[in-house]
């Protein structure tokens, strides 16, 4: 279907113009000439890249690239060592907990912020600006806010709540979830926004006859509202789980992997054998498995999205 | 059709009384509270000098108040040999940003007209390769990428990064103007092209004008993207190029010596004034463009 | 496609690179270091003003952030790019990671001249040049295994500088039972890192310190007196309170300094800070070698590797390096940065009674072959194997394993990671 929609008019129109045969050429192809530049850089940049990243892999590169193959040896390496599997163990808790209260917190708020509120004007910039700022401006906050010493805690015990305890950043099993908290700071607003905007789009007709037939409110959203939502649930999904896999100036700003190795996530452990470490190799073959990470989540919903494009 | 969905608002919302109310504002009170703490912490520290800030609390109020950390942080504070502050560097950022940002969100448009109004065989399939390329981790291309802007001549300039910020932001632009201008009727670009609009024409004299929306939600997120960037700044910029989160990171982390917090939290909140600006000013187109396109299927 | 592209994004954005392009001046440098603020920044000024007098022009790069992480990564990626800096501040076994693979300069004809031979310690020759030729040129040296102690606490307690492992372990008891933190310590792999440096020294002595870590022998990491050192982390790890993790070290020091602590361990850069808090050696505060490690010295040292770069640049870089070489701006920076000068002979008497101490200690150090790399540091062992005892010697550290098993996982994660 899509060969109906576009080309052929621009082909019709060519005779009126009576130009030159390269000329009609040239109207035909004019589309594909202003895609094609984006096309092929993204083919060298990207994937171009991640081939390279590939071949890096199984390779013997220390502090630049080298071309000395050596088959599996990297990802043997990888999976021998305690801190990829902490940090995929990691990643497992912080993503979906990280995802889950993203999205209800994120649904709950939009939901709350669409029944009329008067200072929604004044709200939503509050709701949204965490997403406008970088870790490393909010990191440095977020330490502070946490670290029993002179954040929260302190504050509490200034306050005259003296047993008031709150150390989990100093604290190696529940430091992820510190980050946890923070995360979901800077994108719950986000996702606030995205439902927003999915709920602004319902259609009235839908909602007020749901009304008129008697639907408790409570009905109304869990029957009608919220199963319409579903794109907006899906776009939310995807923005979350690959900020999730890709999070890293998140923990290096709050915990810089520690207390200990305990909230080394993928994207951190890449980065520090890659760069830090001198084990390129290494570092590359984690990057592949973060990439096959990363396409399992989205190649699925590439597809069903540009399936449910040809409608 | 774009505007079909404005008139209409929030009758969604259900039919509740007072005490429901009252709860409901109160949840969404406690909600922003959450969401302006780190903010508030940065912001009180800020005025405070660093005496009381060590003994004192990190909520309270400040019994001195005082600008000097703001004045240091912008024109006095050392940030490598220079006693610079962030002046210098807030103006590379704008130097970067603005390009970037206005052509990546040309190219996205642009983009996003041919893979929707001017389909071809396996334009899907190009559209899901571009898009893919928005879920890279960024660490990946940072060598190769390097040696790309080395062999052009771009390696440590302005130009460069923007550059790669722009490849880099295309999936995203693509992706936003893509799913805008699937929902823009074909059939005003059909009447058009009767009319003898060639492929431009149709482009700036139709869809252009009606991409409002779009054009702000992408804007938005490619300028905080771009701004905050650190990972491509302090690898692909030299010493007259290096942006402002490169000269804030400077300014912080350094390894030792005095840590002037009030200082720091003064320096944090004039690096992020211009994504803070942009989102306060634009946020309520934000949820708009949005809701015109972007979170669609 | 792709050419045309890049070549309209160019033609878009040069507008824009008329107005950021520098205007190179006839002679100039380029140096990345992460020496971005406070004391040191201004230290490095000096270098800055030297140059400038000498008609050198400095184009001054810093990238901060975790002890030169984000710069290495910022040199890779302008070395890639075939656009290396002039010179670039960097550590230990980096150094020669980066010589092996041949992009650095040939300092021979200047150090020749100028005889850095025989005024530079042959340990930190070790770095200063690969393959017999000299590639950098070292601001200072630093020593770690050094104690930093609040003199008011001791006098109160009526404690004496300790010298053994059982005084330190006496004198930690009292400070902790009279209610203070008694050692402050901040919990960060690296700070780890060097407080084990002294107790390995301390428990096994120098010649087993080199065995464990700069011949890396698995039967001395994986020994008895490993696992004790373990033991002796472990017990040390009680005496610290419970906010460490995390901490920045200056922050430690500061609680030396307002008298919340009696002690930490850390190398000379600490000192800075007291110096910084209007505090005097011996009258305020206390300096003295890690108990059992008096007369060994673990160091790092900073230097400026020189970059292989156009002929045009030649010329600037020499005078750079010799600058930094000179006894002038040894003394003048090492004055402020808590280190010494890495050329033993240079006049000390500038410096305060912990910097003699300090260059009368790396001295004969150097002279008993006493003088070692810092594990800690990227002295003893290149990077992956550095990072790879952080990992063991935190983890044991917090507490996720005990010191036989640490023992063992050190000599493991070891030969993992040595090339």
């Amino acid at each position: 279907m899509s060969v109906s929609q576009g080309m052929p008019v621009a082909a019709d129109r060519a005779p009126i113009g009576r130009t030159s045969h390269t000329m009609e050429w040239l109207q035909r192809a004019l589309p594909k000439i202003v895609l094609a530049p984006s096309f092929a850089v993204i083919l060298v940049v990207v994937y171009g890249f991640i081939i390279f990243t590939g071949v890096l892999s199984f390779t013997d590169s220390k502090i630049l690239p080298s071309f000395n193959w050596v088959g599996w040896e990297n990802y043997t390496k990888l999976w021998g060592f305690r801190n990829w599997i902490t940090a995929l163990q990691n990643l497992a808790i912080f993503g979906s907990l990280y995802i889950l209260l993203c999205s209800a917190i994120g649904l709950f708020l939009a939901i709350l912020i669409d029944q009329k509120i008067r200072i929604e004007g004044a709200l939503r910039p509050i709701y949204l600006y965490p997403m406008a700022l970088s870790f490393i401006v909010t990191g440095t906050a977020w330490k502070w806010f946490l670290d029993p010493g002179i954040g929260l805690e302190h504050t509490m015990h200034l306050w005259g709540w003296e047993s008031f305890h709150f150390t989990w950043i100093k604290d190696g099993k529940m430091a992820i979830y510190c980050i946890v908290i923070a995360a979901i700071w800077q994108s719950s607003g986000f996702v606030m926004a995205m439902f927003l905007a999915g709920l602004r789009g319902i259609d009235n007709e839908i909602v007020k006859a749901a009304q008129i037939d008697g639907a408790s409110n409570f009905n109304l959203y869990r029957r009608i509202i919220i199963p319409i939502l579903r794109p907006a649930f899906l776009s939310v999904f995807v923005v979350l789980a690959h900020l999730a896999i890709k999070s890293y100036d998140l923990v290096i700003a709050l915990t810089n992997g520690g207390p200990g190795r305990a909230t080394e996530m993928p994207a951190t452990f890449m980065y520090s054998y890659t760069f830090t470490r001198n084990e390129m190799g290494i570092g590359a073959s984690s990057a592949v498995i973060m990439l096959m990470m990363i396409a399992s989540v989205i190649v699925p919903y590439l597809y069903s999205e540009l399936r449910g494009g040809k409608r | 059709m774009a505007t079909g969905t404005h008139g209409a608002t929030q009758e969604t919302a259900v039919r509740t009384n007072v005490l429901v109310r009252a709860l409901i504002y109160s949840i969404l009170i406690v909600f922003a509270v959450y969401y302006l703490l780190p903010l508030y912490v940065m912001l009180v520290n800020s005025v405070k000098p660093l005496d009381e800030i060590r003994q004192g609390n990190m909520m309270a109020f400040p019994q001195l108040f005082t600008l000097d950390p703001w004045r240091s942080a912008w024109s006095t504070a050392q940030i490598g040999v220079q006693p610079t502050g962030l002046k210098p560097y807030f103006i590379n950022s704008v130097l970067m940003v603005i390009p970037a940002v206005a052509i990546s969100t040309l190219l996205g448009a642009l983009n996003g007209y041919v893979l929707t109004k001017w389909k071809f065989r396996g334009d899907g399939l190009v559209f899901g390769l571009l898009l893919f390329a928005c879920f890279i981790p960024f660490q990946i291309v940072l060598i190769p990428m390097a040696r790309i802007l080395g062999l052009i001549g771009l390696a440590g300039s302005t130009p460069g990064l923007v550059l790669v910020h722009v490849v880099y932001g295309l999936g995203f632009t693509t992706l936003f103007f893509r799913n805008y201008y699937d929902a823009f009727p074909t059939e005003l670009i059909r009447a058009a092209q009767i009319d003898g609009a060639g492929f431009f024409r149709i482009f700036w004299r139709i869809l252009l004008p009606s991409s409002g929306p779009i054009i702000v939600v992408t804007v938005i997120w490619q300028f905080t993207n771009i701004w905050n960037d650190f990972l491509f700044g302090a690898s692909f910029s030299d010493v007259d190029s290096q942006p402002v989160t490169i000269a804030l990171n400077n300014l912080v982390s350094s390894s030792t010596g005095v840590k002037e917090y009030n200082v720091h939290f003064a320096g944090a909140i004039l690096a992020a004034l211009p994504t803070l600006i942009v989102y306060i000013v634009s946020g309520r187109y934000f949820v708009r463009g949005l809701m015109a396109g972007a979170v669609k299927g | 496609m792709k050419l045309s592209k890049l070549m309209a994004t160019s033609a878009l954005v040069g507008g824009l690179a008329l107005f950021s392009a520098a205007t190179y001046a006839a002679e100039e440098v380029e140096v990345l270091h992460w020496w971005t603020s406070g004391g040191e920044a201004s230290a490095l000024n000096v270098l800055k003003q030297d140059l400038e007098k000498a008609g050198v022009g400095w184009q001054d790069m810093p990238v901060a952030g975790g002890g030169g992480e984000q710069a290495m990564t910022a040199l890779r990626a302008r070395v890639t790019a075939g656009n290396p800096p002039t010179a670039v501040q960097m550590l230990g076994f980096d150094i020669t990671d980066w010589a092996k693979q041949g992009v650095v300069a040939d300092l021979n004809d200047l150090a020749a001249k100028e005889g850095w031979d025989a005024v530079v310690p042959p340990a930190l020759q070790a770095f200063s040049k690969y393959d017999g030729k000299w590639i950098a040129a070292p601001v200072n040296v630093h020593s770690t295994n050094w104690v930093w102690a609040n003199k008011e606490i001791f006098d109160k307690l009526g404690l004496k500088q300790p010298t053994t492992w059982d005084e330190l372990i006496a004198a930690l008891d009292k400070i902790k039972a009279a209610g203070y933190t008694a050692v402050a310590h901040g919990g960060q792999p690296w700070q780890e890192a060097t407080i084990f440096d002294a107790v390995v020294m301390s428990t096994g002595g120098p010649e087993f310190y080199k065995k464990a870590f700069i011949d890396l022998d698995s039967s001395a990491l994986n020994s008895d007196t490993m696992v004790q050192a373990f033991d002796r982390m472990a017990k040390l790890r009680t005496y610290v309170d419970d906010n460490f993790s995390g901490r920045d070290w200056n922050l430690a020091s500061a609680m030396v300094i307002k008298g919340e602590a009696g002690v930490q361990f850390m190398g000379d850069w600490a000192k800075g800070e007291f110096l910084n808090a209007g505090k005097v050696p011996g009258k305020d505060f206390l300096c003295f070698r890690f108990p059992g490690t008096q007369g060994d010295v673990t160091f790092n040292s900073d230097q400026f590797v020189m970059f292989k770069v156009g002929d045009d640049r030649r010329a600037a870089q020499e005078k750079l390096a010799s600058a930094i070489m000179s006894p002038s701006f040894q003394i003048a920076f090492n004055k402020v940065k808590g280190s010494v000068p890495a050329r033993t002979d240079v006049d000390g008497s500038e410096l305060d009674a912990c910097g003699q101490q300090g260059m009368k200690d790396l001295a004969e150090a150097s002279k008993n072959g006493t003088l070692f790399g810092s594990m800690a540091h990227g002295h003893a062992a290149p990077a992956a194997v550095k990072v790879a005892t952080y990992d063991v010697i935190t983890a044991h550290f917090n507490g996720e394993m005990d010191s036989k098993t640490a023992a063992a996982e050190l000599a493991k994660a070891v030969e993992g990671a040595k090339q």
